[in-house]
């Protein structure tokens, strides 16, 4: 009940935020945009849509992620509205579950808005839609939910700008981190366990783009769906926990 | 169970070391604070600016973790919510979630109470006129004055109509009126048996409102205890009297007693200091057949306790430094 009302709560707030909505035309512009992009490719029209579309979709939500995700909580502590929070009988972690939850709401509809977006551009353009782009709208989803955990955390500790610039660094090695491997085996000694370490610690986001199955039209089994899944949901929760237990530290002066 | 006795909050040797800068320079902005507070009492906590009044609210509402000591407020821990429920808080000079309105406001904080539905907008009615913000009820926090946004924090202290109202710095920032209106709200709440403590480093709202007073310097608790003890501790009474028609001679023979004298025209004022010297004064009025006018004896204040205090940690530092 009280993590819903503060889930309540931040939803509003992201609703009344401008931000928001300045980078959700910019996403439906870049969409949209890709018909006209299509006049200067021969053929692979479908490919070409699907892509920008599955792209803007990708990077506007991890914008919004990560520029509404770091001010949850060091906003609130800097602008002290926290105070009147914490004296209140809730528990720290239950204000910080709160607004997670708050921001995911906002990135799931935002989501479901681009993505109706891109549908109305492939029913123009009479692309064939198949159920595998719905399973990588998913998988998109839980990618923001990964990184909107990344940046509850960071901002739990430091600063909206530091923040902002940590979570871009992690969602940038995030999606990299298989060349970390490769070419932690090209590596011998330290430096192989150091890379090889990063590889398992840090979010593999790679793993939820299904943007290639999407234009190449391949299926993705329902037991790597499910894996998937597990793994984003785990690394969630483990992130969620390790931010609460900073949190629940803290002071706020 | 006897729960009249036992005190509301009871704070022993609180002591805060915060770390400030790069090297993490410690700073002691509480030094072992021990102070109780009983049901039904209005409780000044009293202080200059940065004196460490804020540190200790905030670590009675959880929002600090002391370095040392304990505290507790209705005979649990800190933190507790069972505690944190029977209490309002107001923080010094508030910032709220300007994007909401003061209903919506309201009834966010409702919620963290259980409250809902017809009961919580019955509350909210009565809270903003109990406030005087019934005008601005659909009004974006965002555009509210100082005093508006102070008035709305104080209802959402009151929203759970708690035991114990903890106001940090309420009269801070408002104008003459809104300081009344404050103190007023602070009486109100002491009629309907809450209890409230408050801290300011106005000293003439405390001495108005309050049953008892803690004040604390530099991290230190230097006093604390009834108003009218406090200030019977002060030993500078002080007696201003002013008299017509005093023969120069008669003068003369007054001037010895006096610590100031004072001549308008036909009018003097002395100031005495002692009971002696009013007494002899007063025979040479008589015999010499002038007129007193007016007889006023200067009570010492808390002010006067307040600067004495600060005087004496400045020159104990001062000492301490030389």
């Amino acid at each position: 009940m009280k993590i819903f009302s503060i889930a309540l709560n931040t939803f509003r707030e992201n609703l009344r935020d401008k931000l928001l909505y300045n980078l959700l035309i910019f996403a439906l512009l870049m969409i949209g945009s890709s018909l006209i992009l299509m006049q200067l490719t021969l053929g692979e029209f479908h490919r070409l849509i699907l892509d920008i579309g599955l792209g803007s979709i990708n990077f506007f939500g991890v914008l919004i992620a990560i520029f509404v995700g770091i001010g949850l909580v060091s906003k609130e502590i800097e602008k002290k509205t926290i105070y009147t929070i914490v004296s209140k009988p809730v528990a720290r972690y239950q204000f910080l579950l709160g607004k997670y939850l708050g921001l995911s709401l906002t990135l799931v509809i935002n989501t479901a808005i681009m993505a109706a977006g891109l549908l109305a551009v492939l029913y123009f353009q009479d692309v064939p839609v198949h159920a595998v782009l719905f399973k990588a709208l998913g998988m998109i989803v839980l990618e923001f939910m990964v990184i909107t955990a990344v940046a509850l955390l960071f901002s739990t500790f430091s600063s909206a700008t530091l923040s902002a610039i940590f979570t871009l660094a992690i969602y940038v090695i995030g999606h990299l981190t298989t060349d970390l491997k490769a070419f932690g085996q090209k590596m011998e000694g330290a430096g192989r366990s150091v890379l090889e370490g990063m590889y398992y610690i840090l979010p593999n986001l790679d793993r939820f783009n299904l943007k290639g199955n999407v234009t190449h039209q391949l299926d993705v089994p329902a037991g790597d769906l499910l894996m998937i899944a597990a793994y984003g949901l785990a690394y969630t929760a483990f992130l969620l926990m390790l931010a609460s237990v900073i949190f629940q530290r803290r002071d706020f002066r | 169970m006897d729960e009249v006795a036992k005190p509301i909050v009871k704070i022993q040797n609180l002591r805060k070391v915060f770390r400030v800068g790069f090297w993490g320079r410690r700073v002691m902005a509480v030094d072992g604070v021990s102070l109780e507070v009983q049901r039904g009492e209005v409780f000044g906590f009293l202080g200059p600016n940065g004196a460490g009044k804020t540190t200790t609210i905030k670590m009675l509402m959880g929002l600090i973790y002391p370095t040392e000591g304990t505290a507790s407020l209705f005979g649990r821990p800190i933190g507790d919510p069972s505690g944190k429920a029977k209490v309002g808080f107001l923080p010094e000079s508030p910032y709220f979630y300007d994007y909401l309105t003061s209903r919506e406001f309201l009834r966010f904080y409702g919620h963290f109470f259980g409250l809902l539905g017809t009961a919580l907008d019955k509350r909210i009615d009565e809270l903003l006129s109990l406030v005087g913000m019934t005008h601005a009820c659909d009004l974006q926090l965002r555009k509210f004055s100082k005093g508006m946004l102070q008035r709305v924090g104080i209802a959402q202290a009151l929203i759970n109509d708690p035991e114990l109202v903890i106001l940090d710095e309420p009269m801070s920032g408002l104008d003459p009126i809104g300081r009344k209106e404050v103190r007023d709200l602070i009486l109100r709440l002491k009629e309907s048996g809450k209890t409230v403590m408050f801290s300011s480093h106005i000293l003439h709202d405390a001495e108005l409102l309050c049953d008892r007073v803690a004040m604390i310097m530099k991290g230190k608790l230097v006093a604390c205890g009834h108003v009218s003890e406090l200030i019977a501790g002060d030993t500078t009474h002080e007696v201003e009297m002013v008299i017509d028609r005093l023969l120069p001679e008669a003068l003369e023979r007054i001037k010895p007693l006096a610590g100031k004298v004072v001549l308008q025209g036909e009018r003097v004022m002395v100031v005495l200091s002692s009971q002696q010297a009013v007494d002899q004064a007063l025979e040479v009025i008589r015999s010499a057949k002038a007129k007193l006018v007016a007889l006023t004896p200067h009570k010492a204040s808390l002010e006067d306790l307040f600067i004495r205090e600060a005087k004496g940690i400045q020159s104990a530092v001062g000492a301490r430094v030389s």
